[in-house]
């Protein structure tokens, strides 16, 4: 802060101007990013996403706000981190999730992951991606109970129907498969914000283009769930996968657009960057080929949060102008 | 384009006073010659209370190699030798001297010559350190020490930055346009001084006007090659190692001076002294200021004497538009807010910026979130938003392991940063720390 002198000059020290950047404009393009995939989440699944959705905003951001209140803080709801929470954490459960437990949820990401360790910037694992496992490993029946696209869920209450399986899971059991399109288009079962490769698409495009994130985690993320279900997840051995098929099925657009990306979780340079997005990408591969769930895109991600500080420090960026020693005169002669 | 790694676009500013030609400004009745306005050791006063001194007559001797002459920029009398409140804050010893309006000069500097190329090197860097140049970019780093390489060196390049990027500052935009001649005539002596036939000028490409005069300029040279370099709009793009890498692809090593290098880079003002010195005879006393900023009436580019008062340049373009609540010695980016409006302009007075309320506003700094959009921009490839938390922790392992003295403060970090954390403030806190703690390590 600036000290002020008789004249009242402020006095402060540079830069004297400063971008049109905010913590609550990025939170805000987050939020219009993840606009089309709840929108995507609306029509295959009806009002209810809509319902949860909201029911985990509100919550994420009245618990953030009691937090601040009972710990005598500044109220930080305003910097819209917690609607970007809420969203991401309706965005990875099913549509008939209890709303209880969506709350719930919403509570555990908000205190437990991130308040807990010093609240914005602070939390080492994505406080969304936690609160969804922590679902999972709570409620899993609820987490894995999966309906048909089209099917009228009640907007309050507990959902009666036939559930259906997700893709992944049709690809492992060799099941009634969907098409590429839709998958591409989300017309199949899985959590609210996860179906649609399209809407999220366009919102990840968005983010790029307002220069919210940048297109390498995504990209490396997927490229290398592409080549590693390709080459082990086929059932005629080595080369038989179909790669188009897993990377538009389960979590990994959502995950690799939105949580992988995700700043106060992943590594801060650029190099590090890169082996964040390919750790992802091969344990997701190792989850889907080898392991024991269809799905493995949120505990790769939260795994490669662990790590996150050592490959910091393994990848800082090399000093400008550095040159071993010897090699100088080599430098010099170019 | 040619350009380095990094940087941000703040946005020029500039067209409020690009197109305004330099207005030779009047020095007021009074004017306050600071000792220390260049860095390195303060100046001696030689002139006392009483004396009667010239326009160019020395009044404060260089103390040491590294430090600079300085000479009166008006005839009169010295009223008082005492502290005063300088552009940096700080109190500190001052000449004043009352302006008798007449103009009286002194004569020029012993050894001038149209006759350049008849010197030796050492002849022209002794008429420069007589003239007390130095860098007027800002750092006012004496400039005859930026000559005097060792004699092991081997110089490549003479590189002079017309770089500019500073928003707001358009004091050498318009040296370039209006005297082109002095700044080339100004570079061909500093290639004699290093025997160089190929000379160097980067200029920012928001500057057209600029790039084709000086390329005319350039042209009519005979038997020495001129190079005006355009260069890509882009701040820091006249940081020293920058615009260095930009202009020969070379880089700096960390901790380096650039005639480790090969290179030797001044600023467009500083070599058109250079010129008026060598080739007139003329001490440094005045300087281009643009004067500018959103509480000032009529935004203006001056040649203002040195001495005179922040408060007289703004009363001179017509007062406020509305009251100013941050004054600003240099640009934006990396210019020093000044306390009050009575300190002077020195030698290293490229800009005096005027800021209303919303202008001067200071930002809450959030927690930093990870965004590492100041890694990105980072000229010097350091990781400040580490080096941030290392300052505020007082790791001082972890600073060193981070290269904080790397650091050019060029604002890029702050600049981005979301949460609107003052890196650079704590980088500037953490390298006095490091230097106290080598000084103490040294005492022991």
């Amino acid at each position: 802060m600036g000290i002020i002198m008789e004249e009242r000059l402020v006095v402060s020290h540079s830069p004297h101007i400063s971008g049109r950047d905010t913590i609550a404009t990025i939170m805000r393009d987050v939020i219009i990013a993840l606009i089309p995939a709840l929108v995507a989440g609306c029509i295959v699944f009806g009002l209810r996403a809509l319902i949860v959705t909201l029911t985990c905003v509100v919550s994420c951001t009245a618990a953030e706000y009691i937090w601040c209140r009972l710990m005598k803080k500044p109220n930080t709801t305003g910097d819209l981190s917690a609607v970007v929470t809420g969203m991401l954490l309706a965005f990875n459960v099913p549509a008939s999730l209890p709303l209880w437990m969506a709350v719930v949820g919403s509570v555990f990401a908000i205190i437990i992951v991130k308040e807990f360790f010093g609240g914005l910037g602070h939390n080492f694992m994505n406080p969304a991606l936690a609160g969804r496992a922590f679902l999972l490993a709570s409620w899993a029946l609820a987490m894995t109970t999966w309906y048909k696209p089209g099917t009228v869920l009640p907007l309050f209450g507990a959902p009666d129907a036939v559930s259906s399986a997700t893709p992944l899971a049709a690809y492992a059991a060799g099941g009634n498969m969907p098409t590429y399109l839709q998958l591409f288009l989300g017309n199949h079962g899985g959590c609210i914000g996860e179906t649609s490769a399209l809407a999220i698409l366009i919102g990840a495009a968005y983010l790029v283009i307002r220069r919210v994130i940048r297109i390498r985690v995504p990209l490396i993320f997927i490229a290398t769930v592409a080549v590693g279900t390709w080459l082990f997840a086929g059932s005629g051995g080595i080369g038989t996968g179909d790669p188009l098929y897993q990377i538009l099925s389960g979590g990994l657009m959502l995950g690799a657009c939105f949580m992988a990306t995700d700043y106060t979780t992943t590594p801060t340079t650029p190099r590090g960057q890169i082996i964040f997005a390919l750790g992802c990408g091969i344990i997701t591969v190792l989850i889907r080929v080898w392991g024991g769930y269809p799905e493995g895109v949120s505990y790769s991600i939260l795994l490669m949060n662990i790590a996150t500080p050592l490959i910091d420090r393994a990848t800082a960026p090399k000093r400008y102008g550095y040159v071993k020693v010897g090699k100088e005169a080599a430098a010099d002669e170019k | 384009m040619k350009t380095f790694h990094g940087g941000i676009h703040p946005g020029g500013h500039k067209d409020a006073t690009a197109a305004k030609p330099v207005v030779d400004l009047a020095p007021p009745s009074e004017l306050v010659f600071p000792l220390s306005q260049h860095i390195g050791a303060p100046a001696k006063p030689c002139a006392a209370v009483g004396d009667a001194v010239l326009v160019g007559q020395k009044i404060a001797a260089a103390d040491g190699f590294v430090s600079a002459n300085i000479h009166s920029s008006v005839s009169g009398t010295v009223t008082a030798v005492e502290k005063r409140l300088c552009p940096n804050g700080i109190p500190s010893e001052c000449i004043v001297i009352s302006n008798d309006g007449l103009n009286k000069t002194a004569p020029p500097i012993d050894g001038y010559t149209e006759d350049y190329m008849s010197l030796s090197a050492e002849e022209i860097i002794g008429l420069v350190r007589e003239a007390g140049i130095v860098g007027m970019g800002g750092a006012a780093f004496p400039t005859h020490v930026k000559l005097s390489v060792p004699p092991e060196a081997k110089i490549d390049y003479v590189i002079i930055n017309g770089a500019e990027c500073e928003p707001y500052l358009t004091s050498d935009h318009r040296a370039m346009l209006e005297t082109p001649t002095d700044i080339i005539e100004g570079l061909k002596i500093l290639m004699h001084v290093f025997g160089l036939k190929d000379g160097y000028i980067g200029i920012e490409n928001n500057k057209p006007d600029a790039i084709e005069r000086m390329t005319a300029a350039a042209e009519r040279e005979k038997g020495v090659n001129i190079h005006i370099v355009p260069l890509k709009t882009k701040y820091p793009q006249g940081a020293e190692k920058q615009l260095i890498y930009a202009v020969t692809g070379r880089r700096t090593p960390p901790g380096t001076l650039p005639w480790q290098s090969g290179c030797v880079v001044n600023n467009i003002d500083t070599c058109a002294s250079v010129y008026r010195a060598v080739v007139m005879g003329r001490p440094l006393t005045h300087r281009i200021v643009t004067a500018g900023g959103s509480a000032l009436k009529n935004p203006m580019n001056y040649r203002a004497a040195i001495g005179t008062s922040f408060e007289y340049i703004a009363e001179a373009s017509g007062g406020y538009k509305s009251p100013p609540k941050k004054v600003l010695m240099g640009g934006p980016m990396m210019g020093a807010a000044v306390a009050n409006t009575s300190v002077p302009v020195i030698k290293g007075t490229s800009g005096i910026l005027f800021l209303d309320e919303a202008e001067a506003y200071v930002d809450r700094e959030a927690p930093c979130i990870r965004c590492a959009k100041c890694v990105y921009v980072c000229p010097m490839n350091l990781q400040p938003n580490l080096l941030d938390m290392a300052s505020r922790n007082h790791d001082i392992d972890m600073l060193k392991r981070l290269n904080v003295n790397d650091c050019i403060e060029c604002g890029s970090c702050a600049f981005v940063c979301p949460s609107k954390r003052r890196q650079v403030q704590q980088i500037k806190v953490a390298k006095v720390k490091l230097r106290e703690i080598a000084q103490r390590a040294k005492e022991k």
